[in-house]
């Protein structure tokens, strides 16, 4: 995001030319913004995908990592030879970016499958676990944020934040193994693990949709059975996720409207006698979202890597999950090629948030 | 947290600036990053403080004295009645139970926390030179420099941090680890994702402080780059780094904590690690066996909570619009405090 501001604001000093229209130039800023933007993305994803390659080439070749004690040493040269991993390690990089821009992120040494066909079949699940814990975060973060934020410095602000702190600091693991405890083994309200009991997703292959994102399936096998099991399941995963990203939905939410509360046009509507509660339900609370927005660029990063230990306690066989397997096998050219894909990913998303963002606030065009 | 990092790098505010430019008469440690705080901050905010200071002074009492107060070492499976057994729940001999492993989970506790601060302080150490080290020489010789510096840091602060520390342990240990590399390999992972945060805060304050006159009466005097990166600049960029540090801290023992969930623990007969344990417990709690995951997640929750909370009142001390300031004429009248509108009385000599 601060590269394209600093870029646009770099621009933004260079006069207009003399004699252009001055709606002209304001018209043109958005497109501007949104093609300087676009075009970072090229540098960013390079950076990224040069990041991995250094990082799991730093040490060796993955060959040896995978199989290297099982196999006799002549046999592990041959293995290695085959796949090219003696050549320099330059025309590797090379061939490793080329295979990049022709979406080719490898092939995966224990299971021999495309890296893009992972992503394709694990990729649902966890899409599916991320877009419940953002409404569990929505649902919490932000009236809690807009309730401590309104009562300020007394008790229910002091309670909030400090259990705003305690989402933040227990481990996205531990909340899940705790609420597994309660409410999976003592209570027994919920199921502890997986995504649908065996018989439901028997029913949702044979006569569901087969989207791989079950709540659809469910629905469209026609049983309320099937969808309340899929239901059940996510409860427990979504809340541990969602406790995480909403306890900083919270924060950013009261720090907001803190400041809003205290701006120019909120203090003119409260000196033209509005009601308090009228300015935190109003007036102060539009202009506070609109940095969530932003933010939640970023914190689509942290969701991916808490859904990765969030789908390992909760067997959830999303992409973290799988993730988790390869690394335990020591196939690094999966993980390499996930880990590549994932950060590609999160770049595209960040587009998108800021170009949302740029839409929203015309603050953010320049 | 990456909401304070944002409110970190915008300018401060003059009042801000002149409330640091005051002198502060009495002796010279009451002008020490937290002492200071301590001494000025009130009410709900000095709470969270001393609490949160309490919670991170045991947490060091527990590390530097291990060995004095674990009443086992953390691989120890048997004493002088024979072995631990697997599993067992709270009794006398074992507080807190053992694991399935069959180590008591009190000392691994402990041990635990000795392994976390190693890890802390690697950390630091490290993400905090190459970051500063970064960040001036980008910031004070602006040019490409800085602008491949801020495009790569941007990039890898986008990355999803806990991947990136995957493939830092990786690169370093190949997954297997003792402490040494272990501890190392964590470190060097959460350096990995800290240093573009520490770049992008130490960045913009050189940046701005460049600028500032007496930088340009430096350079009239003949003074070289060098003298003014390391005295004028430096001295006057390190302002927001307490605050960030906090952030570090306790992201450093959740990056630990996740990669030891992962599978990249260090093994337990090389030293004690919280979430290696809670790894090793999944099992356990869908048996109904609490007390192996409960007590290290404990431990982690406690330690990041006491490290969170100084930060948190570092940050709202540090910033004019969030610090509560002491009433003139002592203690706020009750009335003051009663009033629906609290927001309203206090905002706007605050927000000025």
């Amino acid at each position: 995001m601060t590269i394209a501001n600093d870029l646009a604001a770099d621009d933004a000093v260079v006069p207009a030319p003399a004699g252009e229209p001055r709606e002209k130039k304001t018209g043109s800023a958005l497109g501007r913004y949104l093609v300087i933007r676009a075009l970072l993305i090229i540098p960013t994803v390079f950076i990224l995908v040069t990041v991995v390659f250094i990082l799991m080439r730093a040490t060796g070749d993955p060959i040896t990592a995978a199989l290297g004690g099982r196999l006799p040493p002549d046999q592990l040269k041959q293995r290695i030879h085959l796949a090219g991993y003696d050549r320099p390690i330059l025309v590797q990089y090379l061939e490793y970016l080329g295979n990049i821009v022709r979406g080719n992120f490898g092939t995966t040494i224990s299971d021999h499958l495309p890296v893009t066909h992972v992503l394709a079949t694990y990729g649902a699940a966890t899409l599916e676990l991320a877009i419940y814990a953002l409404i569990v975060a929505f649902a919490l973060g932000i009236p809690l944020g807009r309730i401590a934020a309104a009562r300020r410095d007394r008790g229910a602000d002091a309670g909030l934040r400090i259990s705003a702190v305690l989402f933040y600091a227990a481990p996205v693991f531990f909340t899940g193994l705790l609420l597994k405890l309660i409410f999976g083994v003592w209570l027994g309200w919920f199921p502890t693990s997986g995504r649908a009991s065996t018989r439901d997703l028997i029913l949702m292959k044979t006569q569901g949709a087969n989207t791989g994102i079950y709540l659809i399936d469910a629905i469209s096998t026609g049983k309320w059975s099937v969808v309340l099991d899929v239901l059940s399941h996510a409860v427990l995963p979504a809340i541990a996720l969602g406790l995480l990203t909403g306890g900083v939905f919270l924060r950013l939410v009261r720090t907001n409207m803190i400041s809003t509360l205290g701006t120019g046009y909120v203090e003119a509507a409260r000196s033209r006698g509005v009601a308090e509660r009228r300015l935190v339900r109003t007036h102060a609370w539009r202009p506070a979202l609109v940095p969530i927005i932003t933010v939640i660029g970023l914190q689509i990063a942290l969701l991916l890597g808490g859904a990765v230990l969030t789908e390992t306690t909760f067997e959830w066989k999303g992409l973290g999950f799988q993730l988790v397997q390869y690394i335990n096998a020591r196939d690094f050219v999966a993980v390499q090629g996930m880990v590549a894909l994932l950060a590609i990913i999160v770049a595209l998303t960040n587009f998108i948030v800021d170009v949302i963002a740029a839409l929203v606030d015309p603050r953010i065009r320049y | 947290m990456t909401a304070d990092i944002e409110s970190f790098t915008t300018p401060p505010s003059p009042e801000d600036l002149a409330a640091d430019l005051t002198p502060d008469h009495g002796p010279r440690w009451h002008r020490l990053p937290i002492v200071k705080q301590l001494r000025t901050s009130v009410g709900l905010q000095r709470g969270m403080l001393i609490t949160g200071l309490a919670i991170t002074g045991m947490f060091i009492i527990l590390a530097v004295f291990a060995p004095l107060i674990a009443p086992y070492s953390w691989a120890q499976l048997r004493d002088a009645n024979g072995l631990f057994g697997s599993q067992q729940p709270p009794s006398s001999a074992h507080l807190l139970g053992t694991t399935v492993g069959g180590y008591d989970v009190l000392s691994r506790v402990i041990w635990g926390s000795r392994t976390a601060l190693l890890a802390i302080v690697a950390a630091l150490v490290l993400s905090l030179f190459l970051g500063v080290f970064l960040g001036l020489l980008s910031g004070y010789f602006g040019g490409w420099i800085d602008r491949t510096l801020v495009v790569v840091a941007d990039a890898i602060y986008a990355f999803p941090s806990l991947l990136l520390a995957i493939l830092a342990a990786i690169a370093i240990s190949g997954g297997q680890s003792n402490l040494k590399s272990g501890v190392l390999a964590a470190a060097v992972s959460i350096t990995v994702v800290f240093v573009p945060q520490y770049f992008r805060v130490i960045r913009s304050e050189v940046v701005r402080i460049k600028s500032e006159a007496f930088i340009e009466s430096a350079r009239v005097i003949g003074s070289s780059s060098a003298r003014i990166m390391t005295r004028h600049v430096l001295r006057n960029s390190i302002r927001t780094l307490p605050l960030i540090m906090t952030l570090n801290c306790s992201e450093a023992i959740l990056t630990l904590a996740g990669l030891g969930f992962l599978g990249f623990g260090i093994e337990p007969s090389s030293a004690a690690e919280w979430g290696y344990d809670l790894f090793k417990s999944i099992e356990d709690v869908t048996s109904g066996i609490w007390w192996t995951s409960v007590f290290p997640g404990l431990a982690i929750v406690l330690t990041v909570l006491g490290i969170t909370l100084v930060g948190e009142s570092l940050n709202d001390l540090a910033d004019p619009r969030l610090r509560i300031r002491r009433a003139a004429g002592g203690k706020r009248s009750k009335q003051a405090l009663d009033a629906t509108n609290s927001v309203q009385t206090n905002q706007p000599e605050e927000a000025r």
